[in-house]
């Protein structure tokens, strides 16, 4: 019976111990670093069904975010424009390419253009856009240069923190209300960006929520 | 102890081969990882719902239905007609907001085909777009304000309507800039209050 464990099995138990370790810290890191919206949503790029240019329309047209997005000031979801929208200039320019099929078999059948959806918070939270733009807060802060965008992706984690980062120290983010629509606008760095936007929370009494009930409602 | 690690170094390699890193660009939908709640049978804006036959969670309006919110108490405001004819005049009180409201409004919707002056030279111009009319012909000077009101609301011709885009007071101060944009094209002196003459001559 003496010699059924040999000398090895005496580093066996530290062995053992060490092994669990590693595995433990890995599985922590791992969870850390996946099961978070900055994996789970960040990136995510998905096909559209027409393969729309935002830096070509607005940075090479020169279109405002309004001309396609034209209720985002004024109710709380940002409206993906009508094919109407489209067609009034798609009649014409490029009028038979193939990569706008979709959208003149919608302008016949009346169909909408089934876009996928790139920005969505679960239902149980609530969320206005007019709130945010009319008030300072500019869709790059939240979407990212769209407008050098050539396909649009998820930019932002629109977490729960995420929006606490904000809404508990607003003037990193604030710029003045003109230039909310502007994304090519070069926003002050450091300092300069605090003291602006301190400057504005006094002007525009700018006092976002962290109450639960702001945005669970 | 070595062949361990090095299957451990094979497994995490393994999985962040298959998973990537943070912010990778993909194609795959968000994991919800709890997913409690987190989509509810509720309708929500521009989401399809299964409840209507057509899915449409957004409905029509009911045929012969206007919104309660339309100024239908206000023929003229809301039509840009008086009976059947058009109507001239602007019915909401012209100010130096109503002008900035117009301008403002002018270079979302319309400046990107009539161009910024309204001369016809809009960007979409360059790629083919045709017919857009240059605001300062004779054709468009006579216009009364009633018909660009129900252009701006219903297209004509060439163009689709922005009536969906834009509140009748939008539509408005759209037109007053219009008629603004005009004068700034046609002015005479006689136009300027004597007081200021004097500074625009150079004296
Ligand atoms: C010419 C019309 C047009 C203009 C101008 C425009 N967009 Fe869009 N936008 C679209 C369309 C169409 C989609 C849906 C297709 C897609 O996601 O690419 C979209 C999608 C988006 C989305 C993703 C929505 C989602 O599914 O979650 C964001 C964010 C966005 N736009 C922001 C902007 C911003 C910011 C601007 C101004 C800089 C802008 N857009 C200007 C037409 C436009
Ligand atoms: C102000 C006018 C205007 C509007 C409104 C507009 N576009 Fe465009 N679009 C253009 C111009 C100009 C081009 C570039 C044509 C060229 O390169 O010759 C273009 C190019 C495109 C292309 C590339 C076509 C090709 O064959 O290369 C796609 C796709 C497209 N637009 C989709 C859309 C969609 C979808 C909408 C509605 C959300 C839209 N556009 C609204 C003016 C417009
Ligand atoms: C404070 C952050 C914030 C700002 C600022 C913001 N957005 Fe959003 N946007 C969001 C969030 C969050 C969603 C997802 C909303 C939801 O799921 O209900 C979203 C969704 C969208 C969508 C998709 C809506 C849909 O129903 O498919 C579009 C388009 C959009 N935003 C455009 C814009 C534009 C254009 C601007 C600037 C004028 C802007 N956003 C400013 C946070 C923001
Ligand atoms: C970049 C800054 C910023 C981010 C990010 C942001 N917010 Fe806000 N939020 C504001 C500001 C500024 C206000 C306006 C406060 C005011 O009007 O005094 C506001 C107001 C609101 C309001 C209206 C509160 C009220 O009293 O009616 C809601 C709801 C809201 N935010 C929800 C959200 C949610 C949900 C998110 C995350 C998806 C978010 N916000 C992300 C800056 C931000
Ligand atoms: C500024 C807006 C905002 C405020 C204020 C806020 N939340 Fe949230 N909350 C969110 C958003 C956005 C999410 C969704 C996060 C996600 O999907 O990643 C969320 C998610 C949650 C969840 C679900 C988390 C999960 O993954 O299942 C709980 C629970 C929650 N919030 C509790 C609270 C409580 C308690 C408070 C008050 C102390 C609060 N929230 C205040 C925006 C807010
Ligand atoms: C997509 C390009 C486009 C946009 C955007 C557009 N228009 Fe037009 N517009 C046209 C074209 C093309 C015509 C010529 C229509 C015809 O008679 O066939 C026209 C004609 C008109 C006329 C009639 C002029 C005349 O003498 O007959 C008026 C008034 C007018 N537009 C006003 C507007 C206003 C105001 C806006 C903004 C809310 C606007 N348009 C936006 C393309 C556009």
């Amino acid at each position: 019976m003496a010699n059924l464990f040999g000398k090895a099995a005496n580093q066996l138990p530290p062995k053992i111990v060490v092994g669990i370790l590693i595995i433990g810290a890995l599985t922590v890191a791992g969870i850390a670093y996946y099961f978070t919206p900055k994996y789970t949503r960040v990136g995510y790029m998905p096909k559209q069904p027409i393969p729309f240019d935002h830096s070509l329309h607005v940075t090479g047209l020169g279109l405002d975010c309004r001309f396609c997005h034209s209720f985002v000031e004024k109710s709380g979801f940002s409206n993906i424009p009508t094919t109407q929208t489209c067609m009034s200039c798609h009649r014409m320019v490029k009028a038979d390419s193939p990569k706008l099929a979709a959208l003149r078999e919608s302008w016949e059948t009346g169909e909408p253009v089934r876009w996928v959806r790139v920005y969505q918070l679960p239902d149980y939270v609530y969320f206005d856009h007019s709130a945010h733009v009319n008030r300072g807060v500019s869709c790059f802060s939240c979407h990212g240069e769209v407008n050098l965008m050539r396909t649009v992706y998820h930019k932002t984690p629109l977490s729960m923190s995420w929006c606490l980062d904000c809404h508990r120290n607003p003037e990193y983010f604030l710029r003045p209300q003109e230039k909310v629509f502007d994304l090519g606008w070069q926003a002050p760095t450091g300092r300069q960006q605090i003291e602006m936007g301190k400057q504005l929370i006094e002007q525009g009494k700018i006092n976002p929520s962290d109450n639960c009930s702001a945005c669970h409602r | 102890m070595r062949t361990f690690l090095l299957l451990v170094s094979c497994l995490v390699f393994a999985i962040v081969s298959v998973t990537g890193l943070r912010g990778t660009k993909t194609m795959r939908s968000p994991i919800e990882i709890f997913p409690d709640m987190v989509r509810q049978a509720k309708v929500k804006e521009q989401a399809p719902s299964y409840f209507f036959s057509d899915q449409r969670a957004s409905r029509y309006p009911v045929p012969g239905t206007v919104p309660t919110t339309d100024p239908v108490d206000l023929p003229y405001l809301n039509t840009g007609t008086i009976g059947d004819y058009w109507g001239d005049g602007i019915p909401i009180p012209v100010t130096g907001e109503t002008l900035k409201t117009g301008r403002e409004r002018f270079e979302i919707f319309c400046s990107a085909c009539h161009g910024s002056t309204g001369s016809g030279n809009g960007i979409a111009t360059q790629y083919g777009l045709v017919g857009v009319p240059n605001y300062h012909s004779e054709h468009t000077r006579q216009m009364p304000d009633g018909q660009i009101f129900f252009v701006i609301t219903h297209g004509q011709g060439l163009m689709l309507g922005y009536g969906a885009n834009l509140s009748p007071e939008e539509r408005w101060a759209v037109v007053a800039y219009i008629r603004a944009l005009q004068l700034s094209q046609n002015a005479a002196l006689s136009d300027v209050p004597i007081a200021e003459r004097q500074r625009l001559e150079g004296k």
